[in-house]
């Protein structure tokens, strides 16, 4: 056993069985009896549902039975619930219309889920689903939110006027437009925040089931089964939590795809329940593309005030977001609470004002993925960075420093809400500069030139808000749900220990870095820690994991609960050593009586305590297993700089990025390897953000992009090796001052690479470029550029 | 997919009768493109004729000819010491196909019979004036493609082997990748030999493969990337989608040509 302190890069515990095929998936499981589900999706994007004849599929060899959303809803199925709620400026509530589980009356996006056909095989529900009639009537689509708020437009939901969700603002705007109109400059900028698909590596699946006690269990792909269990158990099936087990085993990577409550979940449920027989559903592929929830889709303009020196003095932010054709579980928070809140950004930008429309499409539902608002933000105010410096001349790493919140300032407050607890951008802008060698560019992009290569340089300062969240902060913001963490620690007999984490491992390596993080406070050895997540049956009600909140969130109720254990083994110990509580320390797995060479190992209590022969009965129960919730204080605000080199193939556009530099500060770093890891595939999700991914519908609702043949996903060879650094201010309200590192890299990056792009365009007349930099786009800019380079 | 019966024969006569006595089956090689379809179920043949059991995976250097047999493997094509010495672009071509997974199961026979618009080996054939063996019959190159999808093959017929005539002086093949699916978004296959000096373009026509004219009399007079420098490619009969619009192609198409002249050297 080497190192496995705080700090240690030990390798994943859990890579062993993930790499070797071991890994216990939805779709791994069998169950005796199973029935296999297949959901007819709608191929139109908006059209009313005159018919659905379902004789001949029912009838079909296999088939055990065909439901509709008529069928749902003559048992009083609910509605799919949203988990938060926005207000509008006036203070009403924003709209929110019924999210049926299987459509009612109408189909509002390409893979609305339709019907439900049961069968014996896979393939006997896929022919059977052929056999359903479905006469619809077309209706005119709403493609993009610039459709939607058209005059006239079609309405997504017949009962939301003007397809508006809601219109919410933040921000003090009479200040704002004050500081406008006495402005030295004014700086301007459209952009839009393209649309993504998670793409996770795992489809998502289903399993329900039900015993003939009409006790549930649904087997699903979930980042927080107890979240399903309330969504789902309370609001929809109407089933109560004793009776509902929900179970998400080992998950393929989520990206924040698998927290919602979707359709399949309640499907399969209720139709195990009244078929009591287990019900199966696996998307494939195809299926994945049309019904998990996609990510971004932000139309924005971003204005800065500025004085003489180049100071900001406001920023007026008008952004026009994508929420689908339904509310996905989190949708309308992130666009508004996810995001305007850090419009800040790194600056101390005295005045800000965002004004935030939200509005249905006739696409697919519209939620956090990775990152989730912040990097909408991040993208918009370092784009409009850049172009300031663009505009007015000054140097961009300068216009930087002069703005930025001074590492003296913290505790800061910012006009749009939060409160930053500690950071120091300075420091880590210094160190990437250096590890990027930003000051011998020059020379590279001149030694590019020469070899008929455009090269560019950008970066972006970013913070973000994670760790979420304060439970009454979100209430008082909306949030349908509390959002503090679980853990409990079971120290068995023996000495060796359980944890049983509210969060949920999709990737991010709980496994190693909580038992890393038990072995250091407990002074056990890792191979005697087990992390136990996913299971509503064995763990009590947690949150899961989004938002970069396992470890600052759930590591800090495991730290609580490792506090308690402790403390109850002191007592234990004084006993047994006849001594006083007080004169106990514990250190290195043993409990001493300070001063004395007296001690006990953490196995001899936990014996005491299950054996307890001699045991101070009386005063203390027996056992040695703790339960405790943290509710965090305030969001942890992880930030950073990144650095992007890139150059550019000037006869086909194609844009390369040669070299990538990410250093962040996300407080205290448990093992740096799993880190590493997190920034260098949030980076990698960046950049393809940024030059590669694109959801395309086309005018009529159509998803073009509907497979890897046209949806573009980053491989190996558009991401070059990054390097990762990191500058450590320590979270200042979590005791192990953590701050999260999920998200960064994909968070930082997209700027950076953009930023990179207009820098080795510069000589063509460029200021601003959407994502994705396509070679095509790029191409573009250069031929338009040429007649004007050639005239100079 | 549908359910279908599966057939396995062991020599070419079989596998022609059973294609021949069923106008729904359907001839099964890599499987790359036609399994997907099937999953897809955009396709119902009543029965698939597995062209596994043939034994047709050779490749053979004799004379002024290389012969790769139908089912020959894109990996094997690349890592072949027999095509790199005829005709290396060959191999490299054939390299650059997919990844591994598919490199490791499709075949040349399979690629040249579906005559994607997009496929890589399409611009070879032609640009080198090969010649396609079927159970009964030889197609030139010139005669086989006949637009996106479209061949000259019978129903039923199947391709046995492609010849390459020899001796190859000179021969490149660039390929811009369409970002996603990383097929030929613009490919350009350019030689010089016994069929004379050819340039062969896939990927960017919406018919398909098709040789450039201009090109090839330019580079027969004068075989340097200079030559063709200039020649503009009407973007009229070009594909156009999200990842490249017509007069990107035509652009990319004089591009990657060029590219290809100076590889062949
Ligand atoms: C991820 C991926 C990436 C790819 N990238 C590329 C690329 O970059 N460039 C490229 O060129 N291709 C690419 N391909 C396609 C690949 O080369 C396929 O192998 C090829 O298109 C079909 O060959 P196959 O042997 O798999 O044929 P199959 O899929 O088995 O068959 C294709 C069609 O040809 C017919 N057929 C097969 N063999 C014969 C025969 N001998 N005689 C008559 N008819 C026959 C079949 O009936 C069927 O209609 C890619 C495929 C995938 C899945």
């Amino acid at each position: 056993m080497g190192f496995e302190g705080i700090g240690a890069s030990v390798k994943r515990k859990e890579d062993g069985r993930f790499l070797a095929g071991r890994g216990n998936y939805v779709d791994d499981m069998r169950q005796t009896g199973q029935l296999h589900a297949v959901i007819k999706r709608s191929d139109r994007p908006h059209a009313k549902i005159l018919s659905i004849d379902t004789a001949a599929a029912a009838a079909a060899p296999g088939v055990v039975a065909v439901y509709t959303g008529a069928d749902m809803a003559a048992e009083g199925i609910g509605g799919l619930p949203c988990g938060w709620q926005i207000h509008n400026k006036d203070g009403s509530p924003m709209a929110e219309p019924p999210h049926p589980v299987l459509a009612v009356g109408k189909v509002r996006h390409v893979g609305d889920s339709v019907a439900v056909v049961i069968a014996e095989t896979r393939q006997q529900a896929k022919d059977a689903a052929e056999l359903l009639v479905i006469d619809y009537e077309d209706l005119p689509a709403i493609a993009s939110v610039r459709d939607a708020v058209a005059p006239g437009a079609a309405r997504v939901h017949d009962e939301v006027a003007d397809n508006q969700c809601y219109d919410w603002h933040i921000g003090d705007k009479a200040i704002v437009d004050a500081a406008f109109a006495r402005a030295k400059h004014v700086v301007k900028l459209d952009l839009l925040n393209n649309r993504l698909i998670p793409n996770a590596m795992e489809p998502r699946a289903a399993i329900g089931d039900c015993d003939v006690a009409g006790n549930y269990t649904l087997y699903t792909t979930s980042q927080n089964p107890h979240v399903i269990r309330l969504l789902m158990g309370a609001f929809v099936l109407h089933i109560p939590e004793h009776q509902l087990r929900v179970v998400a085993p080992d998950v393929g990577g989520g990206f924040g795809s698998k927290i919602y409550h979707y359709a399949e979940e309640a499907i399969v449920t209720w139709a195990a329940g009244k078929l009591r027989r287990p019900v199966r559903w696996t998307a494939e592929r195809s299926e994945s593309f049309i019904t998990d929830a996609h990510g971004r889709d932000h139309d924005s303009t971003a204005e800065m005030a500025l004085d003489e020196a180049g100071n900001f003095l406001a920023l007026r932010v008008r952004s026009l977001c994508n929420m689908g054709a339904y509310l996905s579980t989190f949708g309308p928070a992130v666009p508004t609470y996810l995001y305007a809140t850090l419009l800040a950004g790194v600056y101390k930008t005295p005045a800000i004002y965002a004004e935030v429309r939200a509005v249905f499409t006739n696409t697919v539902p519209v939620d956090a993925y990775r990152g989730a608002g912040r990097p909408e933000a991040t993208y918009l105010l370092e784009r409009l960075v850049d172009t300031i410096a663009h505009d007015t001349g000054l140097d961009r790493v300068e216009l930087r420093r002069r703005n930025f919140i001074p590492a003296d300032a913290f505790p800061y407050q910012t006009p749009v809400a939060l409160q930053y607890d500690s950071g120091d951008y300075v420091a880590t802008l210094e160190s990437a500069l250096k590890a990027a060698d930003w000051a011998g560019f020059p020379a590279r992009r001149r030694a590019a030139a020469a070899r008929g290569k455009l090269r560019g340089i950008g970066m972006s300062t970013y913070v973000e808000a994670c760790g979420i969240a304060p439970s009454h902060v979100v209430g008082s913001l909306g949030a349908r749900a509390g959002l503090y963490e679980v853990a409990e620690i079971r120290v068995h007999p023996t000495g060796s220990v359980s944890v049983f984490t509210g969060t949920h491992s999709h990737g991010q390596g709980h496994e190693t870095t909580f038992a890393q993080l038990i072995a250091a406070q407990l002074g056990v050895p890792m191979s005697q820690v087990d992390v136990v997540h996913g299971d509503t049956a064995k763990i009590p009600f947690g949150m899961g994991t989004y938002g970069s909140r396992s470890l600052p969130v759930g590591g800090s109720a495991i730290v609580k609960a490792v506090d308690k254990i402790i403390a109850k083994g002191k007592k234990i110990a004084a006993h047994l050593m006849e001594a006083s509580v007080d004169d106990i320390e514990f250190k290195d797995g043993k409990f001493t009586v300070i001063g004395t060479d007296r001690s006990k190992a953490l196995a001899e209590i936990s014996l005491a305590a299950y054996v307890p022969h001699n045991y101070p009965i009386d005063e203390l129960e027996p056992g040695l297993d703790e339960t405790a919730f943290y509710d965090p204080k305030n969001f942890t605000f992880p930030g950073g700089c990144h650095i992007c080199e890139i150059e550019i193939d000037a006869d086909t556009g194609v844009p390369h990025v040669v070299n990538f530099v990410a250093v962040d500060d996300v407080g205290r770093v448990i093992n740096p390897m799993i880190v590493e890891g997190q920034v260098q595939g949030g980076v990698a999700q960046g950049i393809g953000q940024a030059l590669i991914e694109n959801a395309v519908y086309d005018s009529a609702g159509q998803l073009v992009t509907g497979s890897f043949m046209d949806y573009n996903m980053p491989r190996a060879d558009n991401v070059p090796n990054i390097h990762v650094g990191t500058e450590t201010t320590l979270c200042t309200h979590n005791p192990l001052g953590v701050k999260g590192c999920g998200e960064v890299g994909a968070i930082g990056s997209p700027p950076a690479v953009i930023n990179a792009v207009v820098d080795a365009l510069s000589d063509y007349g460029v200021r601003h470029i959407d994502m994705p930099a396509s070679p095509q786009k790029i191409w573009s800019i250069i031929q338009a550029g040429r007649p004007a380079l050639a005239a100079e | 997919m549908y359910d279908f019966a599966y057939h396995k024969p062991a020599n070419v006569a079989d596998a022609a009768k059973l294609l021949a006595a069923d106008g729904e089956a359907k001839a099964l090689a890599g499987g790359q493109t036609f399994i997907p379809v099937l999953k897809q179920r955009l396709n119902k043949p009543s029965a698939v004729i597995d062209l596994g059991g043939l034994g047709l995976s050779g490749i053979t250097l004799a004379g002024n000819t290389l012969t790769i047999q139908a089912m020959a493997k894109h990996g094997a094509v690349a890592a072949s010491a027999e095509v790199k010495k005829a005709i290396s672009a060959l191999a490299t071509l054939a390299g650059w196909i997919g990844d591994t997974q598919v490199r490791h199961r499709g075949t040349i026979g399979g690629s040249l019979a579906n005559n994607d618009p997009s496929a890589c080996y399409p611009a070879a054939v032609l640009a080198l004036g090969a010649t396609i063996k079927t159970n009964t019959r030889s197609i030139k190159a010139d005669d086989f493609f006949q637009g996106m999808f479209t061949t000259a093959l019978e129903p039923g017929e199947l391709i046995t082997a492609v010849e390459f005539p020899l001796p190859v002086e000179k021969s490149a093949y660039e390929k811009f990748r369409n970002p996603a699916s990383r097929y030929a978004m613009v490919g350009v296959f350019v030689a010089k030999g016994p069929a004379g000096v050819r340039v062969a373009i896939t990927g960017a026509g919406q018919n398909g493969v098709f040789r450039h004219a201009e090109m090839e009399a330019a580079l027969a007079k004068n075989w340097s990337p200079e030559a063709i420098v200039g020649i503009k490619t009407p973007a009229d009969d070009l594909n156009s989608d999200i990842h490249g619009s017509a007069a990107y192609r035509a652009h990319l198409i004089g591009v990657m040509a060029k590219r290809a002249v100076v590889a062949a050297g």
